[in-house]
Order: C-alpha cells, then sequence, then structure tokens
C-alpha cells in the first residue's frame, strides 16, 4: 500500500469507505467540509454506496439511525454548532444500541463561534452530550495515520459494543495534509439478527427507545452500563512519550498534544526532564494508567485548547496523588511549540 | 532539521497548488511533512496561503510561526508575512506584480518576475511553476527531478502541451536564480 498525502478531512472519507461504510447523511459546515464533499463524490463508486445531502444536521443524524437499524455501516460529520443538533439523534442511537459514526471536527465555541481549531467540546462528547444514562466510545486522534487508523477501528468498536462511536478531531487536523497509508480493514461481524429488514415469514424485531414500564427502563439502563463498563475496561488507548525519566508530565490529546511534543523536544535538548501522556481515547478515559503514573511522577500539566475539561478527567484519575497545573488556550487560538515550551518551563522550574 | 515555507499570492494563481507539489514531491522523497491551507472565509481574488513542513523527523506543529522561506506571489503578502521570516530565512518574490521589497535586513531576498517570465514561455498561469522553478534550486528540499516527477502526476499527464510548458516554466525559474 502506497502513502498518500491527503487531508484530515479526505482521511476520514476514505477510511470510513474502505471500513465498509456504505451510507453517509450530513450538512455542511466549516471546518469539515472537505468530508461532506469527498463522500459526495466517493460513496457513489462504492458498491451499494449512498451519499445524502441533508436539509439539517437533525436529519442528518435520524438518517444513519435509520440505515444502521437496516443494518448498514453508518457515518455522519460535522462541526461543533451542528454536533449539538445531532445529540437528541446520538442519544436515541445510543438508547437503541445502534452502531455508527459521528465525527466532530471542533471549531470556536460556544455558540457560533469561529471556524479555528478548537477543543472546547470534550464535555459535550464525553459525556454522553444528549440526555440520558448513556456514553459514547470517543477517540482523538492526533495525526493523519491516527485518523485513518482509528475511523476503521471507530466502526469495528461500534458493532461491537453497538453503541454510536465518535471522532473528536479539530480543525487543524481536519484541514492539515500528512501522508497516510491505509491499512487493510478487518472484514464485519455484526449478526443479521440485529438488522430490521423485514420479517418475512418469521418472527417480528424490536429496535425501540421508548420504554414506558419502569421495570423494562431501569433494566435496560443497567445493561447499557454493563456495556459502558465492559468498554471501559478493555478499550481505553494512550500513548506514552518520554516518560522513563520524566518529572513533569504533560497531559493533551489531539492537535494540543502535538505541539506539546515539539515543546517537549525543545525543553529535553534543555536537560529538562518532561514527558507526555495523550490519552487516545477520550471515553473510556485511560484513568486507571494515568493513577499508576502518579507512583512515579508527582507533577502534571494539563494543555488543552480549552479552559479546562479534560482537566477534571485527570484530576478525577489522579485523586490528589499529584499536583496538577492547567494551561488553556480557549476560542481557536492555537499556541506554538515555543510559546508552550515558555509556560512549562515555568511551571517546571518552579517545581524542580 | 525542519524547514517551513509559507506561500502567499492571490486566490488563482496557483499558490496552494504551489505548496500542495512541495509537500507531495517532500514525501516522495521519504520525509514526514505537513501542508496546512488557510481555510475558510476566503475568494477568489482574495488572498490565499498555505503553509508546507518539511523534517526528518515527526513534525510537532504544522503552524509557521517562523517560517524559514516566504515565497511571495503578491504585495499584501509581502505585508503579511515579512516579519514572521525566521532571522537568516530567504523570501523568494514575483517581481513582475510586487513593486515593494522587504524591509528586513536579516534576510536574503531573490526577485524573481515569474509572471512576466511565464509570459514569454507562453501562458502567465505558469508563473507559479516559474516560482516553484527558483524555490527548488534555492530551498535544496527536494531534488528538481522528483518535483518534475511529481508535479506531472498532479498535473495528469493526458494534457501534453501542459506537461510541455510546466517543465518548461521550471527550467526557467530554475536557472534564473542561478544569474
Amino acid at each position: 500500500m502506497n502513502k498518500v498525502l491527503m487531508s484530515g478531512n479526505n482521511v476520514i472519507g476514505e477510511a470510513a469507505i474502505r471500513a465498509g461504510c456504505r451510507f453517509y447523511a450530513g450538512y455542511p459546515i466549516t471546518p469539515q467540509n472537505e468530508l461532506t464533499e469527498y463522500m459526495a463524490e466517493h460513496m457513489r463508486n462504492a458498491e451499494g454506496g449512498i451519499f445524502i445531502q441533508s436539509e439539517s444536521e437533525v436529519a442528518a443524524i435520524n438518517m444513519i439511525a435509520g440505515a444502521s437499524a437496516a443494518g448498514v455501516r453508518v457515518m455522519t460529520s460535522s462541526s461543533g454548532p451542528g454536533i449539538s443538533l445531532k445529540q437528541e439523534g446520538i442519544s436515541s442511537m445510543a438508547a437503541q444500541e445502534l452502531p455508527g459514526i459521528i465525527v466532530n471536527i471542533m471549531r470556536g465555541g460556544p455558540g457560533l463561534g469561529n471556524i479555528l481549531p478548537s477543543q472546547g467540546d470534550y464535555f459535550q462528547a464525553t459525556r454522553g452530550g444528549g440526555h440520558g444514562d448513556y456514553r459514547t466510545i470517543v477517540f482523538a486522534p492526533g495525526s493523519g495515520q491516527e485518523l485513518a487508523d482509528l475511523t476503521m477501528d471507530a466502526f469495528d468498536l461500534a458493532d461491537k459494543y453497538r453503541t454510536p462511536a465518535m471522532i473528536l478531531a479539530d480543525g487543524m487536523m481536519g484541514q492539515m495534509m500528512e501522508p497516510v497509508i491505509f491499512k487493510k480493514p478487518k472484514p464485519r461481524q455484526y449478526p443479521e439478527k440485529f438488522m430490521l429488514r423485514g420479517a418475512g415469514g418469521g418472527k417480528s424485531k424490536f429496535i425501540r427507545g421508548l420504554l414506558l414500564d419502569p421495570v423494562d427502563s431501569e433494566a435496560h439502563n443497567w445493561k447499557l452500563a454493563r456495556k459502558y463498563e465492559v468498554i471501559s475496561e478493555n478499550e481505553t488507548r494512550f500513548e506514552e512519550h518520554r516518560l522513563d525519566d520524566a518529572k513533569l508530565v504533560i497531559v493533551a490529546y489531539g492537535t494540543a498534544a502535538r505541539i506539546a511534543k515539539g515543546a517537549i523536544k525543545r525543553l529535553r535538548s534543555h536537560d529538562m526532564k518532561i514527558g507526555l501522556f495523550r490519552p487516545i481515547t477520550l471515553w473510556p478515559f485511560p484513568e486507571m494508567r494515568l493513577r499508576t503514573l502518579s507512583a512515579t511522577v508527582k507533577n502534571f500539566l494539563v494543555f488543552e485548547m480549552s479552559t479546562g475539561q479534560m482537566l477534571e478527567d485527570v484530576r478525577l484519575a489522579l485523586q490528589g496523588y499529584a499536583d496538577i497545573e492547567f494551561h488553556g488556550r480557549p476560542g481557536g487560538a492555537v499556541p506554538t511549540p515555543a510559546e508552550l515550551a515558555n509556560v512549562i518551563a515555568r511551571v517546571y522550574e518552579q517545581k524542580d | 532539521m525542519i524547514i517551513k515555507t509559507i506561500f502567499s499570492g492571490f486566490g488563482g494563481q496557483g499558490v496552494m497548488m504551489m505548496g500542495t507539489s512541495l509537500a507531495q514531491s517532500a514525501m516522495s522523497k521519504g520525509c514526514h511533512v505537513t501542508y496546512l491551507p488557510a481555510y475558510g472565509a476566503e475568494m477568489r481574488g482574495g488572498t490565499a496561503n498555505c503553509t508546507v513542513a518539511v523534517s526528518d523527523e515527526e513534525i510537532a506543529s504544522p503552524v509557521a510561526s517562523e517560517p524559514n522561506y516566504l515565497v511571495v506571489m503578491n504585495q499584501p503578502a509581502l505585508f503579511t508575512f515579512q516579519n514572521r521570516v525566521t532571522a537568516g530565512g530567504s523570501i523568494l518574490i514575483n517581481s513582475s506584480i510586487v513593486e515593494a521589497s522587504p524591509s528586513r535586513q536579516d534576510i536574503t531576498t531573490f526577485y524573481i518576475p515569474c509572471t512576466d517570465m511565464a509570459q514569454e514561455l507562453g501562458n502567465s498561469r505558469a508563473a507559479n511553476i516559474v516560482m516553484m522553478g527558483a524555490f527548488v534550486r534555492q530551498s535544496d528540499i527536494v531534488p528538481p527531478e522528483i518535483y518534475l516527477k511529481t508535479l506531472e502526476t498532479i498535473m495528469g499527464s493526458r494534457k501534453k502541451a501542459l506537461a510541455d510548458i510546466n517543465r518548461r516554466a521550471f527550467a526557467a525559474g530554475y536557472e534564473y536564480v542561478q544569474k
């Protein structure tokens, strides 16, 4: 397989089609338009592929819910404001245990905000986002290559656990071109018993989210909760960078983690022992690993392109076993590695 | 070693194409590379710019706060980006259109009348390729043969006439900066 140079948005689209996604519905919004455009052009060349530019984001999420119930691999994408509109549908898919991929190429918020890269949708993505007791699996890719790999993995996990999964990237990840190699996707494993394709002479099947009987409803909620527990135990992913001798560990994901790596490289050349812990799944958050780390590292610095959202998960993970500092750049501001290095150096010198 | 370049000019001058062709050929050479376009509320005739980073190791940030090279295809681009160029860096200027020169002393400036040169070759739209000829020679990021091969792949081999003028435009720019 050859390396290709593609923008992040196009990478997600190509990876999805290769992974067997055959139904995409979406509504335009910057900075993810190239993904919708890519699907418009390429879905028709995929056998059985359907592309719909829906009349709204709400329509798109409900269209993919319907196609998912019929047994197709599905995807929709948007950016912050559009993802907010999709929440009712995501909650409904979680309730009905429908697999599907939702891509959020984050931009500056709140409200319409701006179209620049940001990480302000962390809470929305990791806390379920819509109403009710549910979670979505959230992947935070940090490179073009990861966009390709994790998009494919997201489809597999969504099927495995029959739950919606989210790709959470930002405008920079979506717009930036990087070399990518597409891996060979695994064959889909999704039993036909979960698909609604007409009962024919057989038994009727139901997929529903409305459970009026509290006994049924409570049982269903606990069933979902057990599933989320299994996901939490088995599906956390993270990257550790130069932790072996680190005295200060930066915790960052996605674009912020890339910038942090650049900053760490500079500081390491000045003999400052700094490492990076990068969560790749934001939910489930790699909580246990971070807690284990606090046995040897006592100082952490959370860096996010927000006012501090993942910070709360880091606090929960570390449970007071280590000191936590925070640096945030919300609203579409993207610091340079040099700027971040200055911030980290100040913290490091206080602690050292 | 990381080398960052900002390409900037009018929308329609082929500024983004200059960036992608550099990124693509650096990738063929086996380098790590990122290409970041300015996106969003852009328009035809407005300003366009993109940033290309080429490195022998993993690239942290695709943004160039201090680019090594700045390629200026129109006047506003010079005023917008000249102060960002790192000390000791280079600016390549399309002197057919840009009348001003950089106010800085700590950089090297190359003046290439690439629009005029392309016109002489018979197609003013090849100005960006003339500039790429000069850029490839000055920057030494990718060998000229790899760049030309990549360019042909990008443009498609069906249009023979286009491939021909691109090759001539590239050679003209490449030779010009030697003088």
